[in-house]
C-alpha cells in the first residue's frame, strides 16, 4: 500500500479527509498572517501609497486652461496651425477671459499660460481687463491689444493645454517645450535648468555613494575583526551619529565649516592658509557632499560590517599559508566576499542620497543644491505644483528603479538598522 | 582568534608594518569624522560670546569665556517652550500608532505561510526609501483634498498621521529580526498546555519580541521628533516643533542657541542609543545569539 492511498484513506474526527482538512488549515493561517499585516498595509495605502498616486496624477492632470477656455479650446479643435484662427476664435476667446474674469479665475489662468509660454501673463491680463468693452469684429481689436495674439505658438499654446491630460509637465522637466507645430523641442541653452540638476543630483550622489564607501570599508573591517568587546565600543562610534538629529549634524558642519569657521581657524593657526585666504567649504557642493557623506556613512558601514563579520578569517590563513602575499590574499580572497556588503551599502546609500533634501537645503548654497530642492521650490514658493509633481514623478521611478534592485539583490528583509 | 587579522603579525616585512600603522591613523580619522562634528558643538554651546568659533579666552579655558546663557535663553522662550511640548506629543502619539501597527505587521510578516512576503515586506518599508520631499508633498495634497471634510492641514492628527507613516519601516525592520529564529513550538507548547492565543501572545510571544519592539518604538520616536520636511509642509504655526525651530533658525539668523538645542538633543540622543544597545544585548542573550 503506497503512502498516499494512505493519505487518501487517513480521515479526520469529523470525518473529513485529512489532505482536504490539512489544506483548510494551511489556508486558516495563511489569513491569519494576511490579517495581521492588513492594518499596516491598508493605514500606509491610504496615507502614504494614495497621496503619491494623488501627486503623480496632479503631473498629468491640468484642467485649469480646458475648464476656464472651454469656447476658446472648442473653438480651435480643427486648427491646424498653419496660419492665424478666424474670428470665432477670436470672439471665443472675448468671451472666455471675460467669463474667467468675473468667475476670478484670471490670475491662475495668465499663471498658467505663462509657465508654458513667457510673457503670456501680462497679455492675458491685458486682454481680459478689456474683453467685456469688445463688439465684434473681435479679431482686429484683440490683435491690437498684444502682438501676442498675432503669435501661432500663442494659439498652439492654448490649443495643446485645452486637453486636460497631457504629458506637457513632464516635457518641461526635461527641459523641452512644444513648438507651434507640436513638435518636442529642446529649450535653447540658457534655459536648460532640469535636466542638469538631475545631473548634478546623480553626480553629487555618486560622489557621495563612493566617499561613504572609501571612508567605511576600513572601519567596517576593523570592527568586524576587532574582539566583540573593543568593536562594540567602537560601533557605538558609528551609531551616535545615526542617532543624533540631521539637523543638529547639519547644524555642526556649519560651524566647523564656515569660513570663520573651527576648520579655518585651525588651518590659519597651523599657517596651512593665509587669515584672508579662507576656504569657502560650506554653502556649495562641497559643503554639501561632507555634510552628507558623514549622515549616510553608517548607512555604508553596517551592511558592510554585517557582511564582513560572516567571513571566516580561515580563507585568508589559507590563502596565505598557501604562499599568498597578505596584500594578494586580501585582494583575490577577502576582497571578493565582501562583494554583497559593498553592492548593498552603495545601493543604499545611493538611494537615500539622491532624495535628499534637508542638508542641501542648509548648507548647500547655489551650487549644491539637488533635484528635491527644486521640487520643494516648486512646491512651496512658485506654486507650479504640476511640475513639482512631474520632477517628483522621474525622481520617484529612478528611486523605485532602485529599490527593486536592491530588494531584488540585497533583500529588504535583510536591512539593518544597528 | 579573529583579532590576528588587524594586529600585525611577528614575520610583517616592513612594508606591512607601516600599512598597518596607516590603516590604524586612517580608521581613528574616520572615526573622528564621524564624532568630532557633534563634539565641537558641546563645548561651543557654553560660548558666552554669539559667535560659533572658539575664543582665545575659552581655548585657555578662562571661566568668563564660558556661560549657561544660551541654555536660559532657550527655556525662556515661549516659543521653544511650545517646540518642545509639541514635539514630544506628535511623537509621543505617532510612535504608539507606528509601534502598534508595526508590531501587528511584522507577527504576520514573520509567519512561515505569509503569502508574497517579499512584495508585502517591500511595500511597508517603501515610506523609509521614498524620498522624504515626495512623502511630503503626496501627504500635502492629500490633505488639501481632506480639509472640506476634516481638517487635515495645520492639525496635530494630520502631522500625527503623516509621522506614524514616516516611523512604521523602522518598527517592522526591528521586529521582523527579533522574530528570525523566533521558536513557533514555543508557542505550540503554549497553546497545549491549554493557553488561549491571546495569552499566548501576551506571556510567550510578547516578552521575546519585547526587545525588538522597544528599540522599533525609539526608531519610531526619533524620526517623529527628528522630521522637519512634513512638519513644513503641512503644520501650521500651532505646530512648531524643535527641528521646525532650528530649521527657521538657521536658515535666517543662526544663533548659539541653536548649539545649546543641539546639546541637548545629542544627549538625548546618547541616551536612546544606549537603550537600543542595551535592548540589543539582553534580546541577543534571550535568544541566544551572542554571549555578549
Amino acid at each position: 500500500m503506497s503512502d498516499a492511498a494512505t493519505m487518501e484513506r487517513l480521515e479526520t474526527a469529523d470525518g473529513t479527509p485529512l489532505k482536504v482538512a490539512l489544506t483548510r488549515a494551511l489556508r486558516r493561517k495563511r489569513i491569519r498572517a494576511v490579517l495581521l499585516v492588513m492594518p499596516l498595509f491598508a493605514f500606509l495605502f491610504i496615507t502614504f501609497l494614495y497621496p503619491i498616486g494623488l501627486m503623480l496624477f496632479r503631473s498629468v492632470d491640468d484642467p485649469l486652461v480646458s475648464e476656464n477656455m472651454p469656447k476658446t479650446v472648442a473653438a480651435l479643435r480643427d486648427w491646424k496651425a498653419a496660419e492665424l484662427p478666424g474670428e470665432e476664435a477670436f470672439a471665443a476667446l472675448a468671451a472666455d477671459l471675460e467669463d474667467a474674469r468675473k468667475s476670478g479665475n484670471m490670475g491662475r489662468l495668465a499663471t498658467r499660460l505663462n509657465y508654458e509660454t513667457g510673457g503670456l501673463r501680462s497679455t492675458i491680463t491685458r486682454t481680459a481687463r478689456r474683453a467685456g468693452k469688445l463688439e465684434a469684429p473681435y479679431k482686429p481689436q484683440i490683435l491690437e491689444i498684444s502682438e501676442d495674439w498675432g503669435k501661432l505658438e500663442t494659439w498652439a499654446t492654448i490649443k495643446r493645454l485645452g486637453d486636460r491630460f497631457t504629458a506637457v509637465q513632464y516635457v518641461a522637466a526635461l527641459d523641452r517645450k512644444y513648438d507651434a507645430q507640436a513638435n518636442i523641442v529642446q529649450l535653447p541653452e540658457d534655459q536648460r535648468i532640469y535636466v542638469t540638476l538631475f545631473m548634478r543630483t546623480m553626480w553629487m550622489s555618486i560622489v557621495v555613494t563612493v566617499s561613504c564607501l572609501l571612508l567605511g570599508f576600513p572601519i567596517a573591517y576593523m570592527l568586524a575583526s576587532l574582539p566583540l568587546k573593543h568593536s562594540n565600543l567602537l560601533m557605538i562610534l558609528v551609531l551616535l551619529p545615526f542617532w543624533t538629529s540631521l539637523l543638529v549634524r547639519t547644524t555642526s558642519w556649519i560651524v566647523l565649516l564656515q569660513t570663520q569657521g573651527v576648520l579655518n581657524d585651525i588651518m590659519v593657526f597651523l599657517h596651512l592658509i593665509d587669515d584672508k585666504g579662507r576656504v569657502q567649504l560650506i554653502f556649495n557642493a562641497t559643503g554639501t557632499v561632507i555634510a552628507m557623506t558623514q549622515i549616510l556613512l553608517p548607512f555604508m558601514v553596517l551592511p558592510l560590517y554585517s557582511v564582513m563579520k560572516t567571513i571566516s578569517p580561515s580563507y585568508m590563513r589559507a590563502a596565505q599559508s598557501l604562499g599568498a602575499h597578505r596584500f594578494l590574499a586580501y585582494g583575490r580572497v577577502y576582497l571578493p566576499q565582501t562583494l554583497p556588503g559593498i553592492g548593498a551599502g552603495c545601493l543604499l546609500v545611493f538611494i537615500l542620497a539622491i532624495g535628499y533634501y534637508i542638508t542641501p537645503a542648509l548648507v548647500g548654497g547655489q551650487d549644491g543644491q539637488m533635484i528635491s530642492n527644486m521640487i520643494a521650490f516648486h512646491m512651496q514658493k512658485s506654486l507650479n505644483w504640476g511640475l513639482a509633481a512631474a520632477l517628483g514623478g522621474i525622481l520617484l521611478a529612478g528611486v523605485i528603479v532602485l529599490y527593486w534592485v536592491y530588494n531584488k539583490i540585497v533583500g529588504v528583509e535583510r536591512l539593518k538598522l544597528g | 582568534m579573529s583579532q590576528s587579522s588587524i594586529s600585525l603579525p611577528d614575520h610583517a616585512g616592513p612594508a606591512e608594518t607601516i600599512w598597518h600603522y596607516v590603516y590604524i591613523v586612517i580608521c581613528a580619522l574616520v572615526f573622528m569624522f564621524l564624532i568630532a562634528p557633534l563634539f565641537v558643538i558641546i563645548p561651543l554651546s557654553f560660548n558666552a560670546e554669539p559667535y560659533f568659533t572658539f575664543s582665545k579666552e575659552m581655548i585657555s579655558l578662562n571661566p568668563d569665556a564660558f556661560s549657561l546663557r544660551w541654555y536660559q535663553d532657550f527655556l525662556s522662550k515661549d516659543i521653544w517652550q511650545v517646540s518642545i511640548r509639541n514635539s514630544f506629543f506628535i511623537a509621543f502619539a505617532s510612535t504608539i500608532l507606528a509601534t502598534a501597527l508595526g508590531t501587528l505587521a511584522a507577527l504576520g510578516l514573520s509567519r512561515p505561510e505569509m503569502p508574497y512576503r517579499a512584495a508585502f515586506m517591500g511595500v511597508l518599508i517603501s515610506p523609509m526609501i521614498v524620498p522624504l520631499i515626495i512623502t511630503a508633498a503626496g501627504i500635502f495634497f492629500f490633505y488639501a483634498t481632506l480639509n472640506d471634510y476634516v481638517q487635515m492641514t495645520g492639525s496635530y492628527f494630520g502631522i500625527i498621521i503623516a509621522h506614524t507613516v514616516l516611523g512604521t519601516p523602522f518598527v517592522v525592520i526591528t521586529v521582523t529580526a527579533t522574530l528570525i529564529g523566533f521558536d513557533q513550538s514555543l508557542v505550540r507548547a503554549g497553546a497545549m498546555l491549554g493557553a488561549d492565543p491571546t495569552t499566548v501572545f501576551f506571556k510567550i510571544i510578547m516578552p521575546l519580541i519585547l526587545p525588538g519592539v522597544i528599540s522599533g518604538a525609539l526608531f519610531a520616536f526619533v524620526t517623529s521628533f527628528d522630521e522637519v520636511v512634513v512638519v513644513l509642509f503641512v503644520a501650521s504655526v500651532d505646530q512648531q516643533t524643535i527641528p521646525r525651530q532650528m530649521w527657521a533658525g538657521i536658515r535666517e539668523q543662526i544663533s548659539p542657541t541653536i548649539l545649546a538645542v543641539a546639546t541637548i538633543l545629542i544627549c538625548v540622543s546618547i541616551g536612546l542609543l544606549a537603550a537600543v544597545e542595551l535592548l540589543r544585548r539582553r534580546s541577543e542573550r534571550l535568544r541566544g545569539l551572542s554571549p555578549g
